[in-house]
């Protein structure tokens, strides 16, 4: 008792003596304190693209639990994440909201193109960090004209050029056939496509789009099909990628068939469409797939899987997106962490360009997370894999 | 949807001291909120002006339109791509989206109106659902600027005023949106206006009146689209950003909703539903974040249950028992 007591007033004393200090050291911009870190973001928990809200969500869970484990450097995270619809007028209301009446201290992983094209300009004029914004677009990562932008993914165009690169290295006389979603993501993919071909460009010998409203494209298949193409680069999100999977195999096409990354997910897109359909399929990843059985003993995965059974347990543990936003709140929490006691709006943007060799835990092995003052790109490395009937087998070099 | 509704010949002057008072605060709003409200409430005005010409179509005339979605966009989509490609200055758009919008509609409510009610309410439909994916057309991406879109700066306030941009932009949208009510007001009540309504009411009975109903469908459908395009404009100029995702199909029907829900055929009706189309999502969103729609469609239900007439037909009935009562 009387021990404890002399330890308290030791501890008091020496914080006093510190408390000067300390303080002096202190630096916040609006919406910091010392017990709190307000952050701002717009999801689209309503909407056409409503699927994508499981980012918002798991985000906040995480959040959730660093504040119950004290928070960092003993400030809570307050996550203000608000509904946009994913309508881009709605979108810059809400911002405006965030920023000038909430006053957050920083706007994390608004998502989607459109609406974070609509608040470009005014975060940048207001000096605000939009930080490791939510889609795959190219425009994020341009320090020299949008310092206070980041984006997060590797951009779509990467990918593209990839698929490109492995196109020309091990099919160089291959005749192409492109399957792709007739909307920003889509395009930007098969713009990568194209650059990373450059003159040979003229390999794609049929392209073919869908809308998202479509019921079915099995008429696209068949007319690629019929193209005489045998490289297939099937450029989907997860529902209509398995529709094609399994139209290509059905319709007896026997192409390379080059998969885009945001439909890896085995649980959801292979398994439908069936896994002895997908054998062979090519992709490249970055982010381990939950339900892929290479990982089932990763103690990462574990962990990531008793998180979302505590704190999120209506979350699909075999939905990517819940790894995506585990992985960017994750990212941020590193970012707070270097901010240490200066919460400038400044320093944030200066820590986030300075993340180095961050190996997240749900990244795949050896692909890094690497940022500096003239690269706002933090994922740039993407691994080549190939569907084994159970899994994804990574092969070849992690590609920068 | 009584002829009563129509505005009155002339304001006497107890409600022209009622006005001034109305103008008088309104001026003096910007500068007691935050920018944010005073943005919030520029869009109101927008979408106001938007609504007094939907209210003619449907409210005055009785057509049903699911597609003015289309025209606020055809609108904004002019204002954007005057001053992005071509350096018109921002108040300059506002004609020329008038124009463009007139035009459209006009042309389209041609072959458009031999349609009746729902046939009607489907076509325009067919429009609002047609124009996001037009506006991402190859063929137009040129202007349009495809998915991305297209950003526009703020104007700054003119001859140096010690005001700042959101302002500015309030006043500016006050002044067009006085305009425009003054203009339908106008519209309304002389002899349009009665022919419009008589259309609504029996259209057997306004032929053989001598009205030539298809043009004055057509006309009616021309000028509400053009009140739907210079809202459009205005509200392109007030978030500084167009594209395709921002005018989907849900847009059309929530100003169908915030005509009901203001008072159809009503002027100041249109004030209401313009106020119920930007604050009550986000009040809905604050009740429940669960489910903020929920709560949307049942304050939606208990409108329609509760106050048909809308929010103008229970203030007319306020202010009806209340002269009632001094007289």
């Amino acid at each position: 008792m009387r021990k404890g007591k002399i330890l308290a007033c030791a501890f008091l004393l020496s914080a006093l003596a510190a408390a000067p200090g300390a303080s002096a050291q202190k630096k916040y911009d609006t919406g910091a304190s010392d017990t709190a870190i307000k952050i701002g973001q717009t999801m689209p928990y309503s909407g056409p693209a409503s699927a994508y809200g499981t980012i918002g969500r798991v985000e906040a869970a995480y959040f959730n639990m660093v504040n119950e484990h004290g928070g960092i450097n003993g400030r809570k995270l307050e996550l203000i994440s608000l509904d946009d619809g994913y309508s881009p007028p709605k979108t810059v209301e809400m911002t405006r909201r965030l920023v000038e009446q909430e006053q957050v201290l920083f706007d994390f992983q608004p998502l989607g193109t459109a609406p974070n094209s609509a608040i470009h300009k005014y975060m940048n004029a207001k000096k605000v960090p939009q930080l490791f914004v939510a889609t795959g677009a190219t425009k994020w990562g341009d320090p020299k004209n949008f310092p206070w932008t980041m984006g997060w993914q590797p951009s779509y165009q990467t990918e593209g050029k990839i698929y490109a690169k492995d196109i020309l290295a091990n099919h160089p006389n291959a005749k192409i056939a492109v399957l792709y979603q007739n909307d920003d993501y889509g395009k930007d993919l098969l713009k990568g496509l194209k650059d990373g071909l450059g003159a040979k460009a003229s390999m794609i010998v049929k392209e073919a789009s869908f809308e998202v409203t479509d019921p079915s494209i099995d008429s696209q298949i068949l007319s690629l099909k019929d193209s005489g193409a045998d490289v297939f680069v099937n450029i989907a999100t997860p529902k209509f990628a398995a529709l094609a999977i399994r139209k290509v195999y059905d319709s007896g096409w026997k192409p390379v068939h080059y998969l885009n990354n945001v439909s890896l997910s085995i649980g959801a897109v292979l398994t439908p469409a069936g896994l002895e359909k997908s054998v062979g399929l090519i992709t490249v990843a970055y982010l381990k797939d939950a339900t892929d059985p290479e990982w089932a003993n990763d103690p990462a995965m574990n962990e990531y899987k008793a998180f979302l059974a505590k704190y999120y347990p209506q979350g699909n543990v075999a939905d990517s997106s819940n790894v995506y936003g585990y992985s960017a709140a994750q990212t941020l929490v590193q970012v707070l962490k270097q901010c240490g006691d200066n919460l400038t709006r400044e320093n944030i943007m200066k820590q986030a360009a300075n993340l180095k060799h961050l190996q997240l835990p749900l990244a795949r092995p050896g692909i890094e997370v690497n940022t500096g003052p003239d690269d706002f790109f933090p994922f740039e490395a993407l691994q080549l894999a190939r569907f084994d009937g159970q899994r994804w087998v990574a092969y070849g070099k992690v590609i920068e | 949807m009584r002829a009563e509704n129509l505005p009155g010949p002339a304001l006497p002057t107890w409600k022209w001291a009622g006005l001034a008072a109305l103008l008088a605060a309104l001026c003096a709003l910007p500068f007691l909120l935050s920018n944010f409200s005073v943005f919030q409430l520029t869009l109101v005005m927008a979408y106001a002006i938007v609504l007094v010409g939907l209210n003619m179509l449907t409210g005055y005339n009785g057509q049903i339109s699911l597609g003015h979605g289309a025209f606020y966009a055809i609108g904004a989509y002019a204002a954007a791509i005057l001053m992005d490609r071509y350096g018109v200055a921002y108040w300059m758009t506002l004609p020329v989206a008038a124009a463009v919008c007139l035009a459209a509609g006009f042309l389209f409510g041609l072959p458009a109106l031999r349609l009746e009610g729902p046939y009607l309410a489907l076509a325009t439909f067919g429009l609002a659902v047609a124009l996001p994916q037009l506006l991402k057309h190859k063929s137009l991406e040129q202007w349009t600027g495809g998915v991305q879109g297209i950003t526009i700066l703020k104007p700054d306030p003119p001859f140096g005023l010690p005001i700042n941009a959101d302002q500015w932009l309030y006043f500016f949208a006050l002044a067009v949106a006085i305009v425009m009510f003054a203009l339908a007001r106008n519209l309304l009540r002389g002899r349009i206006g009665r022919a419009m309504v008589a259309i609504r009411d029996n259209p057997i009975a306004a032929e053989a009146m001598g009205i030539d109903i298809a043009l004055y469908k057509s006309l009616t459908f021309g000028v509400s689209a053009m009140f739907t395009g210079v809202g459009g404009a205005l509200g392109a100029i007030a978030v500084q950003f167009v594209a395709p995702d921002s005018f989907n199909v849900f847009l059309s029907i929530a100003f169908l909703v915030g005509i009901v829900v203001g008072g159809l055929a009503s002027l100041q009706g249109a004030i209401y539903g313009a106020l119920f189309i930007q604050f009550v999502p986000n009040l809905a969103d604050r009740v429940s974040r669960a489910a903020p729609w929920a709560i949307y469609g049942i304050m939606v239900i208990l409108f329609m249950y509760l106050a048909p007439g809308g929010v103008a037909g229970i203030v007319h009935r306020i202010s009806r028992t209340w002269k009632r009562r001094k007289t």
